[in-house]
């Protein structure tokens, strides 16, 4: 009896559609989110992520009519980021229907965001969303802007400042596994992990279930996955069964 | 003609109405979103939903009216996570005071290896389960629930509480006095034995209020 490890599956999406590119760039149109988002929970998923790639103030009205869609017809976890600039654009994504929100360009800008909105939703519904690529001589910097800007910050000293402030989750990208099927990085899982007393979402490399296991060896509590599900490379009740043989508890439907 | 039970889902401004107006909607009742105490007239039950920090829910009941009507509420009461921990006196977070309608605190999940607590957890019932709340009908032994969550209830009546969860250890996931009943997951995000969990509660309100759930679901837009 104890907390199962979540498998998550995220859904980038851009007008409406689910899209999916190889480390940022080159995107595919991959359908309908809330279809998507049904067949997961169907399947066994644990939380379903919507990133809003285009995250335009056009996308507005696209994206949080998916959200109402999907709460209405999907009773699973659901986490939205993407565009969310302030603490009302944050309510009215909360109340189309998400649990939780998360934050990446915002909040670097204006730090303070994160304060704000966990003051007054709670901070076990902001998830801060990092994207991190290595840098050369070590570590790894944070990139903004879907991954087009070096903000030459430390990512594991701004995950752990982001947690003071009030995050209640790390979801934690590394750009240069994203989209590549060869692993998560499991050096930035283990040093961000041990550097912090929140939660945090393991993303960018999966390919095959082994993999998803390493991720939570690595210290995640959660593990998350896009393109493989999508294209049903790796079913999510291969992912399970693979965590179950490694001794990690998980939840089977 | 008889029309089905009406449920007033508590708009505090910050929570996710949509999946727990549904979740009714298809157990067969009317569900209608709630701001103002004038809202809850006529209306056979209550759903206190849950996503916010305490404080800021409370300042927004307040702002509204409802906290007094909340208090002399005589019908069944659902809380769900904030909307739990809100029947009780005080709050540790936010050291907010709470509505008082139950005796004890809200406290901070001691001992916890990584909070907030997010996930999906089992549940445990008082006596290995012999005298199950109603609301757990049907329900599986092994089935999981969704929170989000770094506080929780301490009642100082240990026989309210109706389900435990452990992380690691025990907490009060859910707790019951008379009409008045609290989860601290989220059977909204509970897949298949959350709809069960909040049918329960419609069936329930339909004893309660004489109404008969409609087999088609509500037709009141949330």
């Amino acid at each position: 009896m104890s907390l199962r490890t979540r498998v998550i599956a995220c859904l980038d999406v851009k007008h409406g559609r689910v899209v999916k590119g190889v480390n940022f760039v080159n995107l595919t149109d991959e359908g309908d989110p809330v279809e998507l988002a049904a067949r997961y929970a169907e399947e066994g998923i644990d939380e379903i992520v919507y990133l809003d790639i285009a995250a335009s103030p056009e996308g507005r009205p696209a994206l949080l009519d998916v959200v109402r869609r999907t709460a209405r017809n999907v009773f699973v976890p659901l986490t939205v980021g993407g565009g969310v600039r302030k603490a009302a654009d944050m309510r009215a994504v909360l109340r189309a229907g998400a649990d939780r929100v998360s934050f990446n360009t915002a909040a670097v800008l204006e730090p303070g965001l994160i304060d704000e909105c966990a003051a007054s939703f709670g901070n076990q519904c902001v998830v801060l969303a990092v994207d991190a690529k290595a840098v050369p001589g070590g570590g790894w910097n944070v990139f903004i802007y879907g991954g087009r800007t070096d903000t030459s910050m430390d990512a594991v000293e701004w995950a752990v400042e982001g947690a003071e402030r009030g995050a209640g989750e790390i979801l934690l990208t590394s750009m240069d596994r994203d989209g590549t099927n060869i692993g998560f990085d499991l050096d930035l899982l283990r040093t961000v992990t041990g550097a912090v007393s929140v939660p945090v979402i393991a993303s960018g490399g999966a390919g095959r279930p082994r993999h998803f296991v390493e991720a939570v060896e690595a210290g995640s509590s959660a593990v998350l996955a896009a393109s493989i599900f999508h294209r049903r490379e790796v079913e999510i009740g291969a992912v399970k069964q693979e965590m179950e043989r490694a001794g990690i508890p998980v939840r089977r439907v | 003609m008889t029309s089905p039970p009406l449920i007033a889902v508590i708009d505090h401004g910050a929570g996710n109405l949509v999946s727990i107006g549904q979740g009714l909607e298809r157990a067969g009742a009317r569900v209608h979103v709630v701001t103002d105490p004038g809202g809850l007239d006529g209306s056979d039950a209550l759903v206190l939903p849950g996503v916010g920090a305490t404080g800021a829910v409370m300042t927004r009941l307040s702002e509204a009216g409802l906290v007094e009507p909340l208090r002399a509420w005589k019908r069944p009461l659902l809380g769900i996570c904030v909307g739990l921990q809100l029947f009780y006196d005080t709050s540790e977070e936010d050291g907010a005071p709470c509505l008082g309608l139950e005796r004890g605190a809200v406290r901070r999940l001691a001992g916890a290896p990584l909070l907030p607590h997010i996930g999906w957890n089992h549940l445990t019932f008082p006596g290995n389960g012999a005298d199950r709340d109603r609301l757990f009908d049907g329900i599986a032994p092994d089935a999981a629930f969704y929170f989000v969550h770094s506080y929780a209830p301490a009642p100082d009546d240990p026989s309210t509480v109706t389900a435990y969860a452990h992380y690691p250890h025990p907490f009060a996931a859910a707790a019951r006095s008379g009409l008045r009943a609290g989860l601290q997951f989220h059977p909204e995000r509970s897949g298949q034995a959350g709809l069960r969990i909040l049918a329960n509660f419609v069936a329930e309100v339909q004893e309660h209020s004489g109404r008969p759930a409609s087999a088609a679901g509500g037709t009141a837009a949330p």
